[in-house]
């Protein structure tokens, strides 16, 4: 972690005048780092944090903000995602902001980052020890659904008491044959807390597992944080005779002609012609640059102006 | 067993009396009662109705709580007061020692007349379909059509109910029986059929009490005679 | 002789001021039903409350004989071995099968919850054992995966106690198991309760205000008025020969059938 020092850092240069590094105070920074400690000491426990008023509103990713304004430092690069790709909205204000409130380098390379912001996706490319994944979380309590009671569904952590966790999967398989859950697929991590790894693909869900990565996740509305520390073992809750399993494409993606990555399908002309592309486009561009071609490598060519 | 003939049933200086509330009442039955019943015997009970005779058949069986006194029977290699007794040891006695013949059979909702018939052997642990198979020989004895078997006997006659409920008693073969009128609303040839089996018991060595109303009953099942008027007149 | 499964100790429960229940001992031994007798607001339900675990006593102690750890205090040992208990070792069926069943879990899930909760984790043997008990709790097993709304009053009893009874429990705690159901109903629901309590050897806690439940299903009575009992004996004996006046008046008050 590349921590700011314990006051005040001198704006770098091209920053708004006014705001403190990071634009969070210090003293909230300190009360999130403690969270964050807590958080990764006991890996998948949720802890809750004074969430502060950010200038986006809740569902933009505050909670990952102020975790991702709480560990960045001068040094840091910084890459933010949003559905995998580098170029839309939400991933663009995200980084102008750091840009503005920290000065901090922005890249789109997950492989030049040292802190990765991100919203719906894990990279396709491996992570490192030296990497911090940070999530936003729209909802961190996989027992929700079942119980409304907050009070209760602490205990319910505390006690280990997943039965319930579990009838949700056998739902699933007793209304569709399988276990349907393709997002927000839920975990245990170390084996011992069920945790919601946010609504990323189940298809990402290996991912979490014995990452050599940081993995930390802020919850902003629900105010809190939880995290899972490199090299700690995930497991993707399912039964003994339906294991789970991810996701898989009859194609490849059109573009890059990757058959390993999580593909979006993407509309290409007013015909309602379809591609199959990867989501994560810096993985992807990657590809092509090494000389790799999918199928229609131009498919996008025509809706690419408009999309960033 | 060395004596053959040992006592089963030693009832000393039993008192029954109701204690009605709402009325104020109190209402004394008897005050000293004392007898033994050995095995192979069956005492009646006489005495004309209301004297009481019901009310201790019902005390034997622990249904009726007595004031004092002590009714000690026979079970298990040991004496068990059932005056003093725990729940759980009256009912290990009545599961394992004492049949009661009530007036009257206590119908119990969906149960198949097969099946209330085996109950008593079911609770002792027997196989369910030995204990079926028992109690439909029973059954057959005891003049019950086959058809009947699978029904709840609910909607039986009275004499049909009468000898189910005998059924549910002598299909498990107790060292004592308490019987209260069990031939009262049976017909002749009905009669003949529940008093062989009484017979049959007694000199299988089981000690009895009985209230019978009907003489020839009394006569052919009866080897002695408690008259609860002698004892409030000797009292 | 068997020892005792559940003892209770001069158990107490107050609200503020307020005295729910006081001074109730007994015991209860395997296999043995206890019927809980007493008019609305004698106390039986908090009572019942207490004896499940599920509500701490002012005064006194729940002693329950575990399967290998030998007698322990319900309420001195730590809150996840309790819960532990009631997931496992006990049942509770409540009156309102709503308080009872998930509403939005199908039948299926609801029975196969406890089954998941303590470690089955292999859908297909899951299933089974839950088609299993909707059968013996005489439930169609084709409706494994209809949601307990479509069921009526009757049959969400039966979902509920088969929820219950598939971990085996050794102890039941009944609250009402009939109340609200009809006649006829009530009827077939308690044969089914009477023969399974019976095959299966469970131990039971039966709070009731209808003396016909308790005829059928009890051993044992405890009758209590305004939160202490007041008179206690086997079932037959406390009906057909009422000593206390309270329990006079409850078995006058019957309507002959």
């Amino acid at each position: 972690m590349n921590a700011s020092s314990p006051l005040q850092v001198a704006p770098a240069a091209g920053t708004t005048e006014g705001y403190n590094f990071g634009y969070l105070d210090e003293q909230t920074k300190r009360m999130i780092r403690r969270a964050l400690l807590k958080a990764v000491a006991i890996p998948g426990y949720q802890v809750p944090f004074g969430s502060r008023e950010m200038p986006l509103p809740y569902g933009w990713g505050t909670g990952g903000i102020q975790v991702t304004a709480s560990v960045i430092g001068p040094a840091d690069v910084l890459k933010v995602i949003d559905q995998g790709a580098d170029d839309t909205t939400n991933a663009v204000s995200i980084r102008k902001f750091f840009n503005r409130v920290a000065g901090v380098r922005t890249t789109e390379k997950t492989s030049a980052a040292t802190i990765i912001q991100t919203r719906h996706r894990v990279p396709e490319t491996p992570l490192a020890e030296n990497q911090i994944l940070v999530y936003q979380v729209p909802i961190p309590e996989p027992l929700r659904w079942l119980e409304a009671r907050e009070a209760e569904t602490r205990r319910m952590h505390a006690l280990a008491e997943y039965g319930a966790m579990r009838v949700n999967l056998y739902e699933e398989v007793a209304r569709y044959g399988r276990i349907a859950k393709g997002y927000d697929y839920p975990v245990e991590v170390n084996g011992r807390y069920i945790m919601s790894p946010s609504p990323i693909p189940k298809f990402d869900n290996p991912k979490l597992d014995n990452n050599p990565a940081l993995q930390l996740f802020g919850a902003g509305r629900e105010r809190r944080i939880y995290a899972i520390p490199p090299y700690t073992k995930v497991k993707s809750l399912d039964f003994e005779d339906y294991p789970f399993t991810v996701e898989r494409w009859a194609q490849a993606c059109a573009l890059c002609g990757a058959t390993d990555s999580f593909l979006d399908e993407v509309i290409v002309d007013d015909q309602g012609a379809r591609v199959f592309v990867c989501s994560d486009t810096d993985y992807c561009e990657d590809r092509r640059k090494q000389g790799f071609r999918g199928a229609a490598p131009d498919a996008l060519a025509a809706t690419a102006s408009g999309a960033s | 067993m060395s004596n053959p003939k040992p006592t089963m049933i030693e009832v000393r200086e039993l008192a029954k009396t109701f204690v009605l509330h709402a009325r104020g009442a109190t209402i004394p039955v008897f005050a000293d009662i004392g007898f033994d019943v050995d095995a192979g015997e069956c005492l009646v009970l006489a005495g004309p109705s209301g004297i009481g005779k019901s009310t201790l058949l019902r005390s034997l069986y622990a249904n009726y709580r007595p004031q004092r006194g002590s009714i000690r029977v026979r079970h298990g290699g040991g004496w068990v007061d059932l005056a003093a007794a725990q729940p759980h040891e009256v009912l290990d006695v009545r599961r394992r020692a004492i049949g009661y013949v009530s007036q009257f059979l206590r119908v119990i909702p969906r149960v198949t007349t097969r099946d209330l018939v085996a109950e008593p052997l079911v609770a002792l642990g027997l196989d369910a379909d030995v204990a079926r198979a028992r109690a439909e020989a029973l059954l057959l004895r005891l003049n019950i059509p086959a058809p009947l078997w699978s029904l709840p006997p609910a909607t039986f006659s009275g004499g049909e109910q009468q000898r189910v409920n005998l059924a549910r008693v002598f299909v498990v073969d107790y060292p004592i029986y308490l019987l209260d009128e069990p031939t009262a609303s049976l017909d002749a040839e009905n009669r003949a059929i529940v008093v062989a089996l009484l017979v049959e018991a007694r000199n299988r060595g089981a000690a009895m009490v009985g209230i019978f109303h009907d003489r020839e009953v009394r006569a052919e099942v009866g080897t002695r005679t408690l008259d609860l008027a002698d004892l409030q007149r000797a009292a | 002789m068997t020892e005792p499964l559940l003892r209770v100790e001069n158990l107490a429960k107050r609200f503020g001021a307020t005295l729910a229940c006081a001074d109730v001992s007994f015991v209860l031994r395997p296999g043995e039903v206890l019927g809980i007798v007493g008019e609305s607001g004698a106390g039986k339900t908090t009572l019942l409350r207490c004896l499940a675990g599920q509500l701490r006593p002012t005064a006194g102690r729940v002693l329950y004989r575990t399967r290998h750890e030998g007698e322990v205090d319900v309420y001195a040992i730590a809150e996840p071995a309790r819960r532990l208990l009631l997931r496992t070792d006990w049942g509770i069926v409540h009156q309102n099968p709503r308080d009872g069943l998930r509403l939005e879990v199908s039948a299926g899930g609801n029975v196969g919850e406890r089954l998941m909760a303590v470690g089955a984790r292999h859908y297909g043997k899951i299933r089974n054992e839950v088609s299993d008990w909707l059968t013996r709790v005489e439930l169609d097993p084709a409706r494994i995966d209809q949601y307990p709304e479509t069921f009526s009053g009757g049959m969400q009893q039966r979902v509920q106690i088969a929820r219950n009874l598939v971990t085996k429990p050794r102890l039941l705690f009944l609250d009402e198991p009939t109340g609200g159901l009809d006649v006829s109903v009530q009827a077939t629901l308690l044969d089914l309760l009477r023969s399974l309590v019976g095959s299966l050897g469970i131990a039971a806690v039966l709070v009731t205000h209808d003396l016909g439940v308790v005829r059928l299903l009890a051993h044992r009575l405890v009758v209590m008025k305004d939160g202490r009992i007041v008179e206690h004996g086997l079932t037959d004996q406390v009906l057909d020969d009422p000593q206390h006046p309270y329990t006079q008046l409850l078995v006058s008050s019957i309507l002959p059938v």
